[in-house]
């Protein structure tokens, strides 16, 4: 395989963005700028910002690699990043704008007066942040081990590096810009590829091939640690190493049922060979596959409908999303923007279907490597092969890099603001050249403890990571914010129970699914997607706990209604609207 | 009448005059001083946004549950096929986007409707 064009591709990639960070160098010279990007940035640049910024590793690689791997309802991932947006748009984008708040943490003090409250809803957008970093990592470290065959750890590392020296040099203001660029950079790389690929298949007339999965063509996968495989029937292959304690070296006989590979095994699929599938992953037939509720997962009903409850509920919690908003003049520019962004997503998760389509059909030996996450990088190269393979594949390398950058910058961003502001407490009472210096401190940390944490090499899967840190945002942040601008007796006490116990749930949940490992039955699936059950907790929690407290409710929360709902043409007229706040 | 011939005279009541003289208070006062009446104003604007909201987030619950369940229910579903392609695949990989982008639409085009009556029956006063 050609490393050269890979490598290339990475490295550029890495440059652009750094130079596209100084050059908001120029301008962010009041702590302002660094946290809010002056709230000049135009609309429509915007939206291709969050956009840029929220299609992340999940987006990229994730959901193609799993929808190899499970198929139909897979397909909800992308609908429900949308359609969080959507809800995230009729729920909470202008009163938030109007708020005035630069994070969460921000908003929770402005709403409800209580500094306690502050401190929980800090300490929960630094915990959901890093949730969401780890994955980036990840899929840095694996983009760059596949592509250029660099140690796994590298590639985490350099996001890190160019993340912080984007951030630490200008902040906010300097992301925005690389970031609308990375957008259009993200969407071509998966475009373009997309439609070569989708001429290939029509050029060849393949259709699903029915049955299970079977190598198209002589592929030869290397099984790097020990690992059990399912071989849905039984049949003669190719394996060199160990099998089931016994060396073997030829043609060795797989009776249906599982086997376990030796650490070093290689195994060499023929044209037709029925490919032995990870048992992490499931051994449907293409029919299954192709059919809904067919992924082979546990009590798939279910799943689905509590995937739905976390990422639609969740994305208004997610910390990048809404530090975001502030970059917008006004409450109705941010709806319009978010408009926006709902148009490029959809437009973007048009890709990673066909992506996952294509894999199934031309990349199914991912299945035994258990390395799904791959499949958006090694399709160009298998079905075009050649110098146009090995370009594409470059293209679609700096596309992914340029989807971890992004995000990871806005994460550190937003991340990093709340470390500094709440947990170091360099607010704004103290002196600026200070507060600059304790939020590049911060970004240090905001960065290292993901990519620490990203080194194992045992990962659940970047879509799944990423669908944790929506649960524990969705049963968190979405009660608050839901019931701070639509109800106005909600009390400090209540929140900080609805926050709670929100947040100690879901947190339970993902560190069982992450550090347990799969568990079968009604508790797996229960753990696995908590966000059914956590959310509506949470809310009960918040909204019972206020009732009962209702000496609790602030005497001017009409004043911050107003100032959430009344619209901007109206806030000359009202003094109680501070549109000088900074 | 002794008024000269052509001279116009100004015929009102005392209590006219008397209400007239006192200073108009603006609506917009009314709700920056949190009055009564100020909690109204905003209380029916807050009430219309809570009520656009609450439509949409049940549309999108409708929409999105039920090509789930309907994914459930029947197998029929599954099996339909349009120009080549799964129908299943084509509603939640293709067709949907579209019914979001709709629905933001509207989202955005009924939240600055009721926020543009507000400032007018704000300003009328």
């Amino acid at each position: 395989m050609n490393h050269s064009a890979a490598i290339t591709a990475v490295t550029l990639v890495g440059l652009a963005t750094t130079v596209a960070g100084t050059f908001g160098l120029r301008r962010a010279r009041t702590t302002s700028d660094f946290y809010v990007a002056a709230r000049s940035v135009p609309p429509r640049r915007n939206a291709a910002a969050i956009g840029g910024e929220y299609l992340s590793a999940a987006s990229y690689l994730g959901i193609a690699g799993l929808i190899l791997a499970y198929g139909y309802d897979v397909l909800w991932y992308p609908v429900c990043y949308t359609a969080g947006y959507l809800v995230l748009l009729a729920l909470a984008a202008a009163p938030l704008r109007r708020s005035g708040a630069y994070t969460l943490a921000d908003f929770a003090e402005i709403r409800l007066g209580s500094v306690l409250v502050r401190r929980c809803a800090s300490v929960l957008v630094v915990l959901i942040g890093w949730l969401y970093l780890v994955p980036q990592l990840q899929g840095a470290g694996l983009t760059l081990t596949t592509q250029t065959g660099a140690p796994p750890w590298l590639g985490g590392l350099i996001v890190c590096a160019v993340v912080l020296a984007a951030v630490a040099v200008g902040g906010m203001r300097s992301i925005t810009f690389a970031q609308a660029m990375q957008f259009w950079l993200k969407y071509l790389a998966l475009l373009v590829p997309a439609l070569v690929l989708l001429a290939v298949w029509q050029h060849r007339g393949d259709g699903t091939a029915p049955g299970y999965p079977s190598a198209p063509e002589r592929t030869v996968v290397t099984v790097s640690a020990q690992t059990l495989v399912r071989v849905p029937v039984g049949e003669t292959l190719q394996v060199s190493g160990h099998v089931d304690g016994k060396p073997v070296d030829g043609p060795t006989m797989l009776a249906r049922g599982e086997h376990r590979m030796g650490a070093g095994s290689t195994v060499t699929l023929e044209r037709g060979d029925i490919v032995p599938v990870i048992t992490s992953l499931p051994s449907e037939r293409n029919e299954s596959w192709l059919r809904p509720l067919g992924s082979g997962k546990g009590h798939p009903l279910y799943a689905s409908l509590s995937l739905i409850i976390a990422i639609c509920l969740g994305t208004m919690g997610l910390p990048h999303v809404l530090v975001r908003f502030y970059t917008n003049p006004d409450g109705r520019d941010t709806r319009r923007t978010t408009l926006g962004v709902i148009v490029l997503l959809s437009l973007f998760y048009l890709l990673p279907t066909l992506f996952g389509a294509f894999g199934r059909r031309y990349a199914p030996d991912l299945l035994l490597s258990g390395n799904t996450d791959a499949t958006v990088l090694v399709l160009p190269e298998r079905m075009i092969g050649g110098e146009a393979g090995v370009l594409l594949g470059a293209l679609v390398t700096a596309g992914a890099f340029a989807a971890f950058l992004s995000t990871a910058s806005g994460l550190t961003v937003s991340v990093a603001g709340v470390l500094s502001q709440d947990v170091a407490r360099a607010g704004r009472d103290v002196q600026r050249a200070h507060r600059i210096r304790s939020f590049r401190l911060s970004a240090v940390a905001t960065v290292a403890v993901p990519y620490l944490l990203s080194l194992p090499s045992e990962h659940l899967g970047l879509a799944a990571l990423v669908g944790l840190a929506f649960a524990v945002a969705a049963a968190t942040f979405c009660p608050l914010l839901m019931l701070g601008i639509w109800w106005s007796r909600l009390t400090d006490i209540g929140a900080l129970a609805g926050l709670l116990a929100g947040g100690l749930l879901a947190i339970a949940a993902v560190l069982t699914t992450v550090i347990g490992g799969a568990v079968r039955g009604w508790p797996g699936a229960l753990l696995e997607q908590p966000g059914a059950w956590v959310v509506p907790i949470a809310f009960t929690v918040m909204i019972v706990v206020s009732l009962a407290t209702p000496g609790r409710v602030r005497a001017d929360t009409g004043r911050v209604m107003v100032r959430l709902h009344a619209p901007e043409e109206l806030a000359a007229e009202l003094r109680v609207l501070d549109r000088s706040s900074h | 009448m002794t008024s000269e011939p052509g001279r116009r005279v100004r015929i009102t009541h005392p209590r006219t005059d008397a209400a007239r003289r006192a200073p108009a208070r603006s609506a917009s006062r009314e709700i920056e001083e949190q009055t009564r009446l100020g909690e109204v104003y905003m209380g029916a604007l807050i009430r219309s946004q809570r009520r656009l909201a609450v439509i949409m987030c049940t549309t999108i619950a409708v929409v999105l549950v039920g090509t789930a369940l309907l994914g459930a229910a029947t197998s029929r579903f599954g099996s339909l096929r349009m120009w080549g392609v799964p129908l299943p695949w084509l509603v939640l990989g293709l067709l949907v986007y579209p019914v979001l982008i709709g629905l933001a639409a509207y989202t955005v085009r009924h939240a600055e409707r009721n926020e543009r009556a507000f400032t007018e029956l704000v300003r009328r006063r």
